[in-house]
């Protein structure tokens, strides 16, 4: 309703944040494995890198949680070493498409239709058109693997989805009467765009940006899995799944562990996107109940 | 005999009161009139007819149909009522039609649904049914798309859908209300002639008096979800009893005082126009050949002076809004010049700084005029990035944001809320204040009252008019509407097809027409008072 004040807007918007289940259930997720991680920087039960050979292979028990792979390295510590290193990748390439992609959807978007409008979006396209593993194995191939290089893969891979994504929402905000109003009052399209359409286009970017990640956290452990991510001896969730596999049949839980926390960081992302979304469009939320 | 009746009706959604024991008859044969501002529940009532409530509504009391009680009825037994015994025409015709499948198929799927006839005597049916709807077969055959068609047409199809299956009830809800003013009389006529043939019941919703005054038997007042006065349609007009209905009367036909313009012809003149060309280009029919062109803008010139309110108006289509555009420097002109207080608008630089800030808009939309997010003080004054360096800040910025707010009837605490917090017709002031700010000799009010109800408009209009008195104020006013262009304006200009086809004082225009098309605008124009005494003249027959 157009007419609702402020008060019930806000209290809405706090208690749906909290009522939407699939919300407080993903950050609850999202929010062990980010602990994770930053604890890892202070401690963790064993060291990550330690090799002990007479406790390899050992299953899950009271001294090593996750068991041990096939070098006795504490699994549970490597996870959380591992959630370090896909956590800093998917969020830094996370920033690079949001950094790039935003700026060149907003200036596509102010002049429709242009050859500068027309440049960028074919652009986009173009980069669209390679999955990011093959723009992983382009970027390896010329500069050698490595996490920096992951990241830089993932993020250009990311840069077309925000483009796309703030172009679109800001063409039908040019379309709005303050827009008009604002040109009339002179103002450039760089200064319009900054100042009235960035603002209320954040709430699209922090569901896609929130999704993104854990598009991003599922690319890592591909590249990985490859080889092409983290290098030894960093510990890295896709290395762990890619090392089990020869294992598999002898020592299972080195798959289940490092894999388990791929799908649960995964599913709690996406269910925070998925509340967020609910949250900021109140009007999705009713149809669905 | 009643077809229709609807008695203690009450209504919430999620516990917040919606209407409270509403109650009227309709019978067959008969229009019923409902009448309300937004807000006054006319549309509820409509929807707890078709039983289609948005989640969370409670609902008590009854609604017979037939003597059936359609509150009872599950959703099942509902769907078969809807489209057949009740149907159903919407205000926007453009999005009521899905515009993927011919008009032939969506008249025809009606049929289909509730018939279970074949696709052969569906579309036979739908054939006959368009062709009473005024779409004969030579022009209009069925496999004809809702692009095809104006918005007129569409509403022909959509009423076509509504009585496919002939329902014993018609509810139509602002039916002509996104229409031009000649459209509206004619989709008007036709669903009086549509009642006549089939003895249907018509529930029709407006927010109009002028509308239902022709062709309603009998007139439902509605106000905050309550029925405040109802019965037969010329008597209850001629003796209102409830007092919101003679406020809601006097704000129909409302006259803003004015002072007589001192214009001054010798100076500057406010805005000058001269054969003004603004051409769109069609697509390329082949590779090599120039692609044609529409002009939308044909020629137009005309001259403001100073003190001066000039109406514009004409039908959707016409060119008024790109004309609009032209002036306040949003869209280029192909040759032609405009001027205003002297400064150029259409150089090869675009409009200069000078001509900007002489002239300020307000827009038709007061829900999209408004970033959210900005408090009012920053939306209002965001017109004094014109002014450059020269832009007052500080104490003086805070007493030019009062000044403003204080001029169009709000009070300088207003500058620390959020937009949301104010009413539609206060969303009007904030943009009045927007327009003022920088003290302007020109505002160009687009439509500017046209999405107000009518009380609201007519406290505008008195705002309007109150500013131009003692501001010193020019108007360019452009409408749809003639009788607020008549309220409000010294000189009326008539526009169709991108050319002004008369110009002149307007109550010339208005008493004496020249042009035919004026004078069809004019005939076409709902009018209460005439309505009324055609109706009475008949009576006495």
């Amino acid at each position: 309703m157009r007419g609702a004040s402020p008060l019930t807007e806000n209290r809405g918007f706090l208690a749906g944040m909290f009522s939407s289940r699939s919300f407080v259930l993903g950050f609850g997720l999202t929010a062990i494995f980010v602990a994770a991680a930053l604890v890892s920087f202070f401690w963790t039960p064993y060291d990550a890198t330690a090799l002990s050979v007479v406790d390899k292979l050992k299953g899950p028990s009271l001294a090593h949680w996750f068991g041990t792979d096939h070098f006795g390295r504490d699994i549970f510590s490597m996870i959380m070493v591992g959630a370090r290193t896909s956590i800093a990748v998917a969020v830094v390439a996370v920033g690079i498409g949001i950094v790039a992609g935003v700026p060149l959807g907003l200036a596509a978007a102010s002049r429709q239709g242009s050859l500068m409008d027309e440049v960028i979006m074919r652009a986009n396209d173009l980069v669209f058109a390679f999955p990011a593993l093959l723009i992983a194995i382009l970027i390896t191939a010329v500069f050698g693997p490595g996490a920096v290089n992951a990241i830089i893969a993932i993020g250009i891979f990311n840069i077309p989805v925000f483009a796309r994504l703030a172009r679109g929402a800001a063409l039908t905000l040019w379309t709005r009467e303050y827009i008009f109003a604002a040109r009339v009052a002179g103002k450039g399209a760089v200064r319009i765009s900054a100042e009235h359409i960035l603002p209320n286009i954040t709430n699209l970017l922090i569901v896609q940006g929130t999704i993104q990640f854990s598009l991003g956290i599922l690319a890592d452990a591909a590249l990985s899995y490859v080889g092409l991510g983290a290098q030894p001896p960093i510990p890295s969730w896709g290395r762990m799944l890619a090392d089990a596999q020869t294992m598999i049949a002898l020592a299972p839980h080195m798959a289940l562990f490092p894999g388990a926390a791929i799908v649960l960081t995964v599913l709690g992302l996406n269910l925070m996107g998925d509340g967020l979304r609910d949250i900021f469009d109140p009007k999705l939320r009713r149809s669905r109940s | 005999m009643t077809l229709l009746q609807i008695d203690h009706l009450n209504l919430s959604i999620l516990g917040l009161p919606i209407l409270s024991d509403v109650r009227f008859d309709v019978n067959r044969g008969e229009v019923v009139g409902v009448i309300g501002e937004s807000g006054s529940g006319k549309s509820m009532t409509a929807l707890s007819i078709m039983q289609l409530l948005p989640y969370g509504t409670k609902v008590t009391g009854s609604i017979r149909l037939d003597g059936e009680d359609l509150l009872g009825k599950t959703e099942r037994e509902m769907c078969s009522v809807r489209g057949a015994d009740v149907g159903m025409v919407f205000q926007e015709p453009m999005t009521a039609l899905n515009p993927v499948r011919s008009i032939g198929d969506q008249v025809a799927e009606t049929v289909m649904v509730h018939k279970g006839a074949n696709r052969a005597e569906a579309l036979a049916i739908a054939r006959e049914t368009l062709n009473r709807v005024g779409l004969p077969e030579d022009r209009f055959p069925l496999s004809r798309y809702p692009h095809e068609l104006s918005g007129g047409q569409r509403q022909r199809v959509v009423i076509a859908m509504a009585i496919a299956l002939r329902p014993k009830l018609l509810i139509a809800d602002e039916p002509t209300t996104a229409l031009d003013v000649t459209t509206q009389a004619q989709i008007l006529a036709l669903l009086k002639k549509l009642v006549d043939e089939d003895g249907m019941g018509l529930v029709l919703i407006t927010h109009d008096l002028a509308v239902v005054a022709d062709i309603a038997d009998r007139i439902v007042i509605m106000k905050s979800g309550e029925v405040v006065e109802a019965g037969a349609a010329v008597a209850l007009f001629r003796s209102m009893q409830h007092p919101y209905s003679k406020a809601l009367i006097a704000a129909t036909s409302h006259q803003p005082v004015r002072k007589p313009p001192q214009v001054a012809l010798d100076s500057v003149p406010v805005l000058e126009v001269s054969s003004v060309v603004r051409e769109y280009s069609l697509a390329r029919k082949s590779l090599f050949a120039k692609p044609g062109a529409f002009r939308a803008v044909n020629g137009v010139s005309f001259t403001i002076h100073k003190g001066e309110n000039v109406g514009l108006v004409g039908e959707s289509g016409c060119g008024k809004s790109t004309l609009t555009r032209a002036i306040l420097a949003l869209e280029p002109t192909q040759s032609g010049e405009i001027r205003v207080g002297g400064e150029p608008v259409t150089s090869k630089a675009g409009a200069s700084l000078a001509a900007r800030r002489k002239m300020q808009v307000v827009f038709q939309d007061p829900y999209g005029s408004f970033n959210p997010r900005h408090k009012v003080r920053r939306l209002i004054s965001e017109p004094f990035h014109l002014m450059g360096r020269d832009a007052p800040d500080g104490a003086a910025l805070d007493r030019r944001v009062a000044e403003a707010l204080e001029n169009v009837g709000l009070q300088a605490r207003d500058a620390d809320k959020y937009i949301h917090e104010f009413s539609g017709g206060q969303r009007q002031r904030v943009a009045i204040a927007r327009a003022l700010i920088t003290h302007p000799s020109l505002i160009i009010l687009d439509e500017a009252v046209s999405a107000l109800d009518v009380s609201i408009r007519a406290q505008i209009l008195d705002l309007l008019a109150d500013l131009s008195d003692r501001l010193d104020l020019s108007y360019l006013f452009i409408s749809h509407d003639l009788s607020v262009v008549r309220a409000i304006t010294d000189r009326v200009m008539v526009m169709k097809a991108g050319q002004i086809v008369e110009a002149g004082e307007t109550e010339a225009v208005f008493s004496n027409p020249q042009h035919d098309y004026t004078r069809q605008l004019i005939a076409a124009t709902p009018d209460l008072e005439a309505a009324l005494r055609r109706r009475e003249i008949a009576a006495t027959r």
